[in-house]
């Protein structure tokens, strides 16, 4: 089973290949690693994404724990949450295309972010599934080029897994 | 008021109590020695900075206090990588530093570069790479206390040389403040109370206990829980010591070295109490058979280590001392029973024996090192036979005595662990029990004995063969010893060379004497024990077999 992590890590160097190494190390599956800092400068947030039962579970996080730069680990899994990824696809596009790859995006909520001869660029965000089906409606168009960030998420409602301004940890 | 990164290093040491480092200078570490000149430090100049990790790894264990290596940068730095992951198997708090080049040479290849916190990430508790000589205060404390506290470690700490010159207003770092370390000590109450009702209620326990117990100095309350509760106590190689060998509840060392009686327990325990101790394969052999009757109680500073090679009925994650105390609290004494017979009657029925032929055997030469020395010294190892026969035939009764390398199994610990010893210890008698393989891997630091008058004594179990490995041979490989044999320096004239007094002894009738000889002496020595060449280590469980199918 996939459970989504929200780890909390002290933004010094080294601190992603320390995550990333323990994961490789002890040969556990990453399906997607975002990281990028919070409101506090000091702290950054990994949006982890891991493949496994609940023992391989227990240990990621226990194993991440004892990384001294790892503040908070969130098993989110069985949450309410939100979550987003990013694409951006350049498809072919020749003049006689565009109009209906204008409604797709429309359809998506897709942006148009760049328009060449042929080409298009188009941005969506959205959770995975979105984002597949949108990747699933441009491919017999021919994909020429496609990037993905790894998914982010939060916690719907009042609840968060941030750390609180004094430093101690909060769930509620 | 003005310091140098250099002068900052030096009266942090200090400042934790450091009186001793191990070390090897050269270009990026020139402030660093230029600063060590005049400080109120003993620096030991070994002749690898190997032997220098190993040293200061060797220096902890005996003390229990942190040992600190000191290496310059690229080839010192990578010299060390075998002592700093020995000290992260066995959980030993190492704090090694290491010179680097100029921050503005960082990551161009530079001459004598290494990239040395990359390259011991997997093999240290944390580490750090100070690019800016105002960070080096707070580091290094925060060095120190994550070696020490929690699950001890390894920390390593790279300066590269333009920070260690630089000059800074120094100021205090002020307490250590890492939101994300947070060892826990102490389980809940509850946990405690559900632990102390299952031990009640056990009809056989038995009780495994490992490095954990000697590291937080729990082998009173160890003592004191396993007499309460009559459970006997079967311990691990990183364990003799933490329970004393000669206890009538003692089972001495399990798994695939370990003893019939030690191995049969597990085997019909109903309760197997783990106290500081990680389930190596080596202990547990085949996972599906072992303690196959058994609930499992595991009790660890390190929650990562619950659950992580076997199912755990009742976790408790805490110090061991805290926990055993606390348990012991809430539990009542137990009466003996057929339980604690049948353990009797195994001790009896399988003891640790060897046949005696004439020949020059190596457990008579590690009886004659108890008798001689009463029991009392510390005894370091290298790794391969000559190791677990001293584990069998030494008995050790105070913790931190017995001293070698058990996760890695680091040919060539002994020596320099031996030095580091002997640096910790001044007034006791250090052997170092050696294969004549192992010796030669750092054989080198006998210059370094010499050269600091420590007496340190090693004792070479010479097979003319890697003998652990011509074991495996015989039994899986049908006796085709494939590069095993060795041949070896005349070890008595090396010793002479280095300074150090040699000898060579042949026959039994004078292993006592040649032993009391070298105790006479107050210079290193080095005695050339020539054994019975195929003599194997028994009992033995075959990689991935049930800890009851033993050989021998
Ligand atoms: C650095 C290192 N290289 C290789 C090994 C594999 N190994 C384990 S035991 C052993 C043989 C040791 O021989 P010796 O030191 O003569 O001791 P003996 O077994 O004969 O007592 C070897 C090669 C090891 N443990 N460490």
């Amino acid at each position: 089973m996939r459970h989504t992590l929200a780890v909390l890590v002290e933004n010094n160097p080294g601190v992603l290949a320390r995550v990333a190494g323990l994961f490789s190390r002890r040969g556990y599956n990453i399906d997607s690693l975002a990281v990028g800092r919070t409101d506090n400068p000091a702290i950054s947030r990994m949006t982890i994404v891991v493949e496994g039962d609940d023992r391989v579970l227990e240990q990621v996080t226990k194993q991440l724990h004892k990384l001294i730069d790892v503040i908070k680990i969130s098993d989110i899994t069985a949450d309410e949450y939100v979550d987003r990824e990013l694409v951006l696809i350049k498809v072919n596009a020749g003049p006689e295309k565009r109009g209906e790859i204008m409604q797709i995006a429309d359809i998506f909520r897709a942006r148009i972010v760049d328009l060449g001869r042929r080409t298009m660029i188009l941005e969506c965000t959205g959770n995975e599934g979105k984002v597949k089906a949108f990747e699933e409606s441009l491919r017999p168009y021919g994909i020429k080029e496609l990037v993905r960030t790894g998914k982010i998420a939060m916690l719907r409602g009042s609840r968060y897994t941030s750390i609180n301004t004094n430093g101690s940890r909060e769930d509620e | 008021m003005k310091k140098s990164g250099a002068q900052i290093l030096v009266d942090s040491l200090l400042e934790q109590g450091v009186d001793t480092i191990f070390g090897y200078p050269g270009g990026a570490v020139l402030p660093i020695y230029d600063a060590l000149y005049d400080a109120d430090i003993r620096h030991i100049l070994t002749r690898h900075e190997q032997g220098a990790a190993h040293a200061a790894d060797g220096y902890a264990r005996a003390s229990g206090r942190p040992g600190v290596c000191l290496a310059t940068s690229g080839p010192g730095a990578t010299n060390l990588v075998t002592g700093i992951a020995n000290a992260y198997m066995d959980s030993i708090p190492l704090v090694a530093f290491t010179g680097q080049v100029v921050t503005s040479q960082l990551g161009k290849d530079s001459f004598q570069e290494a990239d040395i916190t990359g390259i011991t990430l997997p093999i240290t508790k944390h580490n750090y790479l100070v690019k800016d000589v105002r960070d080096l205060a707070r580091v290094i404390k925060e060095a120190f206390y994550i070696a020490t506290t929690g699950r001890p470690g390894p920390v390593l700490v790279d300066i590269p040389k333009d920070v260690s010159s630089a000059q800074t207003e120094y100021e205090d770092p002020g307490p250590v403040n890492l939101p994300g370390y947070r060892p826990v000590l102490e389980p809940p109450a509850e946990q405690l109370n559900r632990a102390a009702e299952a031990i009640a209620r056990a009809e056989r326990p038995v009780i495994y206990a490992g490095g954990g117990v000697v590291y937080s100095g729990a082998h009173r309350e160890l003592r004191r829980f396993a007499e309460l509760i009559l459970a006997p106590v079967a311990t691990t190689l990183m364990g003799l010591g933490g329970f004393p060998g000669d206890h009538p509840l003692a089972l001495g060392m399990l798994g695939m070295h370990g003893s019939k009686y030690a191995n049969f327990a597990v085997c019909e325990c109903d309760l197997l109490i783990a106290v500081g101790v990680r389930f190596d394969d080596r202990v547990t052999g085949k996972l599906e058979s072992f303690a196959p009757q058994a609930r499992i109680m595991h009790i660890d500073i390190d929650p990562a280590e619950i659950g992580k090679n076997v199912r755990v009925d009742i976790p408790l994650v805490g110090d061991v001392k805290r926990v055993l105390s606390a348990l012991i609290e809430r539990l009542e004494a137990k009466l003996p029973g057929a339980w604690q017979e049948k353990i009797q009657t195994w001790k009896k029925e399988y003891p640790i024996t060897y046949e005696e032929n004439g020949h020059l055997k190596p457990q008579h030469v590690i009886r004659e090192i108890y008798r001689v020395t009463k029991g009392q010294a510390r005894i370091t190892t290298e790794v391969g036979q000559h190791q677990m026969w001293a584990a069998h035939y030494y008995t050790y009764t105070r913790p931190r005595t017995f001293i070698s390398s058990g996760g890695l199994g680091t040919m060539g610990f002994g020596l320099p662990a031996a030095i580091g010893v002997q640096v910790a210890c001044p007034d006791e008698i250090v052997f170092d029990i050696a294969g004549d393989g192992s010796i030669q891997m750092n054989i080198q630091e006998l210059a370094t004995a010499v050269n600091y008058d420590l007496p340190v004594k090693v004792a070479i179990l010479d097979n003319g063969y890697l003998g652990m490995v011509r074991q495996w041979q015989e039994l899986f490989y049908n006796r085709r010893y494939s590069y095993s044999e060795l041949v070896n320096p005349d070890f008595v004239k090396l010793a002479e060379a280095y300074g150090a007094v040699g000898m060579r002894v042949e026959k039994p009738a004078d292993v006592r004497p040649a032993l009391e000889q070298a105790l006479a002496t107050s210079r290193p020595v080095l005695i050339d024990f020539i054994i019975e060449r195929e003599e194997n280590v028994l009992p033995f469980v075959p990689p991935g077999e049930s800890l009851d199918r033993m050989l021998g």
